[in-house]
């Protein structure tokens, strides 16, 4: 099942690092978010864009929301400013991680 | 006990003024917020002041402010509505002159108030290093601007001076809506609990239609009533800095558990730690309750002591950015735009334009995240873009994709060409005492 099914995102940007919420629709969802999106997981999907000379993503858990936020330090490369991308804020990168395919378990 | 009603009346620059008027009229506001800075913003405007010393300024100023100055101030009736905005940018003050002259000719006796002190250009050392590792001096004359993220207390004194729009240049965005909430209730300066909660407002509102059905709508998964007519935001406070997020009655877009979580996370990371001049709030464990339609409230947050250092953003011009576009469609579309990307390469290669760094993409295929296999779409748009230190070879960029049309790969259509020149933002910080945010009324 696609990650879209079950969550929303949006995406944010401060200097050439990007974040990503990952929220649940549903309460119940939210522990399987956990468990199979971590930071590697994150840092996997976006391995084309990520700088590899950056430090690593970093996962934070907001459970009163039932959220996730993703951290990408250098995904911007060089920032809003200066990159050469079409979409300089990376504003398009969350909607993106929302094609990843979760496991589910009946 | 008083509840305090603010509106956000922006989100960025360039935002719809319809529903900040909306909100003017039918919020039953107290404040009305207009953020309007965004990083990059105030170097251009900068820019922009050496042109012309007068100027400076947010370019939807005066448009706004005839818009909305005939609701603000004291009418019987109704609350008194004051206006807190950084749309001074890079120069409060003659954005403060332009708004008396807008008040004047409404007929408007207003008080109108400038904050200044954020530019630091005149305090900062050559030595001192950015976070890019640059130092200033390297930087020479290309360098444009330097401001420091104020918190509250220009904004404060302006409100104790009785202004009824007060007009900044560089403040942290949050602080725009803290200001007002630590006046009227008379919150001291190290009460981190409740200037916590305070950012968490601020937070929530600082994009405007964001939080209120703006940049959310998913069809299918996420709808929107009337995002055609999306309603800006407002919060109805209590003393302790709790806080219901709502909208105008009959207006657009849509409050929910799901828009609030979504602005909550964006743009922050630690929510643990959310840096701000005034307090380091703390997120972590804010949690929303819908209480009705359009009606949500807010709490969980917490704060802790303010950070120490003001975190400062340094404009500089970093060379010009040369663009170049060119669609393919049909049978064979991709094919075509592959083979044109590639002879454009190899020309720019050729000529020895001289690029420090280039990129190139089929918009439809690979320009947002990279490539990913589907299915041959039906047109595709070939772009390519390279930074060059001068102009002169930035403009070269553009006219290699333009000159497709006769030297490419057949059925090249609707090129387009542009060239920009890039004013790049780093930053530093600088310790608390170097700053000395001051009202100019």
């Amino acid at each position: 099942m696609k990650l879209h099914t079950l969550a929303h995102s949006r995406t944010g940007d401060k200097g050439d690092t990007s974040n990503i919420s990952i929220i649940a629709y549903r309460t119940e969802d939210y522990p399987l978010l956990c468990e199979q999106l971590t930071a590697e997981r994150v840092a996997e999907f976006f391995s084309g864009l990520l700088d590899p000379g950056a430090a690593p993503v970093r996962r934070y858990e907001l459970p009163n929301v039932q959220a996730l936020n993703f951290v990408l330090p250098g995904i911007l490369r060089g920032g809003v400013t200066r990159s050469l991308a079409l979409d300089a804020h990376g504003k398009c990168l969350g909607s993106a991680l929302l094609d990843l395919e979760l496991e589910i378990q009946n | 006990m008083k509840t305090l009603r603010i509106g956000s009346g922006a989100g960025y620059s360039g935002d719809r003024i319809e529903p900040a008027v909306e909100l003017a009229e039918q919020g039953d506001l107290d404040y009305l917020v207009f953020e309007c800075l965004a990083e990059r913003t105030i170097a251009l405007a900068q820019q922009a002041r050496i042109s012309d010393p007068q100027g400076g300024y947010d370019p939807l100023l005066s448009e706004r402010m005839q818009r909305v100055l005939p609701f603000v101030g004291v009418h019987a009736g109704r609350r008194r509505l004051r206006v807190i905005t950084n749309m001074g940018a890079a120069n409060p003050v003659s954005a403060a002159i332009e708004v008396r002259r807008i008040a004047a000719e409404l007929g408007l006796n207003l008080k109108v108030v400038a904050v200044v002190g954020d530019d630091v250009l005149a305090v900062l050392q050559p030595e001192q290093v950015l976070d890019n590792g640059q130092t200033l001096a390297s930087l020479g004359d290309r360098l444009i601007s330097a401001n420091a993220y104020l918190g509250v207390d220009g904004i404060l004194e302006a409100l104790h001076a009785d202004a009824d729009v007060v007009i900044t240049g560089r403040v942290a965005d949050p602080s725009l809506f803290l200001a007002p909430q630590m006046f009227e209730f008379g919150w001291a300066a190290d009460d981190w609990q409740r200037l916590g909660r305070g950012t968490l407002v601020g937070h929530l509102l600082e994009c405007a239609g964001q939080v209120s059905g703006g940049y959310f709508a998913d069809p299918g998964f996420k709808d929107v009533d009337d995002l055609a007519r999306l309603g800006f935001p407002l919060a109805e406070i209590n003393a302790d800095g709790e806080a219901l997020i709502t909208k105008v009655l009959g207006s657009g877009g849509r409050v929910s558990r799901a828009t609030c979580t979504e602005q909550l996370i964006y743009e922050v990371h630690d929510p643990a730690a959310y840096l701000t001049p005034d307090v380091t709030a703390d997120f972590s464990h804010v949690g929303f309750v819908e209480e009705g339609v359009d009606r949500v409230r807010a709490g969980g947050a917490d704060g802790r002591a303010r950070p120490e250092q003001l975190k400062v953003s340094v404009g500089f011009l970093d060379g010009w950015i040369g663009e170049g576009q060119m669609s393919y469609g049909g049978p064979g579309a991709v094919a075509r735009a592959r083979l044109a990307r590639d002879v454009v390469l190899k020309r720019l290669e050729l000529m020895g334009v001289k690029m420090q760094d280039v990129r190139a993409e089929l918009i439809g295929m690979d320009s947002l995240h990279g490539p990913r296999s589907s299915v041959e779409p039906w047109e595709v748009r070939l772009r390519v873009a390279a930074r060059c230190e001068e102009r002169s070879e930035a403009v070269r960029v553009g006219n290699e994709v333009e000159t497709l049309y006769t030297n490419g790969p057949s059925g090249g259509g609707g090129a387009s060409k542009s060239v920009r020149q890039v004013v790049a933002v780093a930053s530093l910080l600088l310790p608390r005492g170097s700053v000395n945010p001051r009202i100019e009324a």
